[in-house]
């Protein structure tokens, strides 16, 4: 293939992808789509976090998954960092801590995809910061 | 931090927390002068004198979850050791302006890292802000914006991850072919 060099390649690209975006719940349906917030302050960062997006980023995309892959800041658990916040539609937030590739793979597959719980989740009376 | 991508993405959050609407990163690389240096501008609530010059000590944040703030101390160490520093200009409601120096050659400098990506994250991450991302190579621009991916792709294209590896590509052929005429350029 070749190289994108410009945005009006990606455009050509996109509008060929066309068809498969409209197979997913996107668009017609932004409330069904997870939403996975990375926290991304200095904590974060510095424990690995950004792969850690760059893993969602992918796979969620990958695997056909409607999601909202966003950042925050920092939530107070730097010490369980890199920590993701998950939240699945009409649930409540989700904060797993400690999350690493596997983690993350484990929490596609199981929490996003079944509602299963998955080891790792940060047990407090959490409230949603913005 | 080991990158001056994770910089990047670190002191950018700083300005998202100042509620800005637009938020500039420039990175310029200059072989001649053995400069490196990393300019991230916002217009967001802007500091106080006091808060300005505080920011830089570890011990001091505007955060109520930690007590400590090490974005900007981290920032200005990494820059120290490779024989440059940081300034911060800001005034209230002016917004703020970071700019950290790094010696190119010197071996305490961190690598660049993966730059482009963080770039394609904080626009993803970010869809209400204008990320404006400028790379200069001695004398060669080029630059990215939230708002011209909107005009070109759509005002939906900024939250969809599908644009995220692509417009990694593009930042990185175009910050590539910056450098073709000139050896002695970090791995981008």
């Amino acid at each position: 293939m070749e190289k994108l060099k410009s945005l009006a390649d990606l455009k050509k690209i996109r509008e060929g992808a066309r068809e498969k975006l409209d197979l997913r719940v996107k668009g017609d349906n932004p409330e069904g789509l997870v939403l996975v917030k990375v926290a991304m302050a200095t904590c974060g960062i510095a424990s690995g976090a950004k792969p850690i997006m760059d893993f969602f980023v992918e796979e969620l995309d990958k695997r056909g998954i409607g999601a909202v892959v966003t950042q925050t800041g920092c939530m107070g658990y730097c010490y369980a960092e890199p920590t993701v916040e998950v939240q699945l539609p009409g649930k409540e937030p989700v904060v797993y801590g400690f999350v690493d590739r596997k983690r993350a793979d484990e929490i596609i597959e199981k929490y996003i995809k079944n509602g299963e719980l998955v080891e790792g989740i940060i047990p407090v009376n959490y409230e949603k910061i913005d | 931090m080991k990158e001056i991508g994770l910089h990047i993405m670190d002191i950018v959050q700083n300005s998202v927390r100042a509620g800005a609407s637009e938020i500039s990163v420039t990175l310029s690389e200059s072989i001649a002068k053995d400069t490196l240096t990393l300019a991230i501008a916002d217009d967001g609530k802007g500091m106080d004198e006091e808060t300005c010059r505080r920011a830089t000590d570890p011990f001091f944040t505007s955060r109520t979850t930690r007590k400590v703030g090490l974005g900007l101390p981290l920032l200005q160490m990494n820059a120290g050791l490779s024989g440059g520093g940081v300034k911060i200009e800001s005034a209230p409601g002016k917004g703020t302006t970071v700019t950290a120096t790094f010696g190119y050659s010197h071996v305490d400098r961190p690598p660049l890292g993966d730059v482009s990506g963080t770039i394609a994250l904080l626009i993803l991450s970010n869809p209400g802000i204008n990320i404006i991302y400028n790379h200069l190579c001695d004398g060669n621009g080029w630059s990215i914006s939230t708002r011209e991916i909107r005009e070109e792709l759509g005002d939906d294209a900024v939250t969809d991850l599908t644009i995220v590896r692509p417009l990694k590509e593009i930042i990185n052929e175009n910050v590539s072919s910056l450098r073709n005429i000139e050896a002695g350029y970090d791995k981008y």
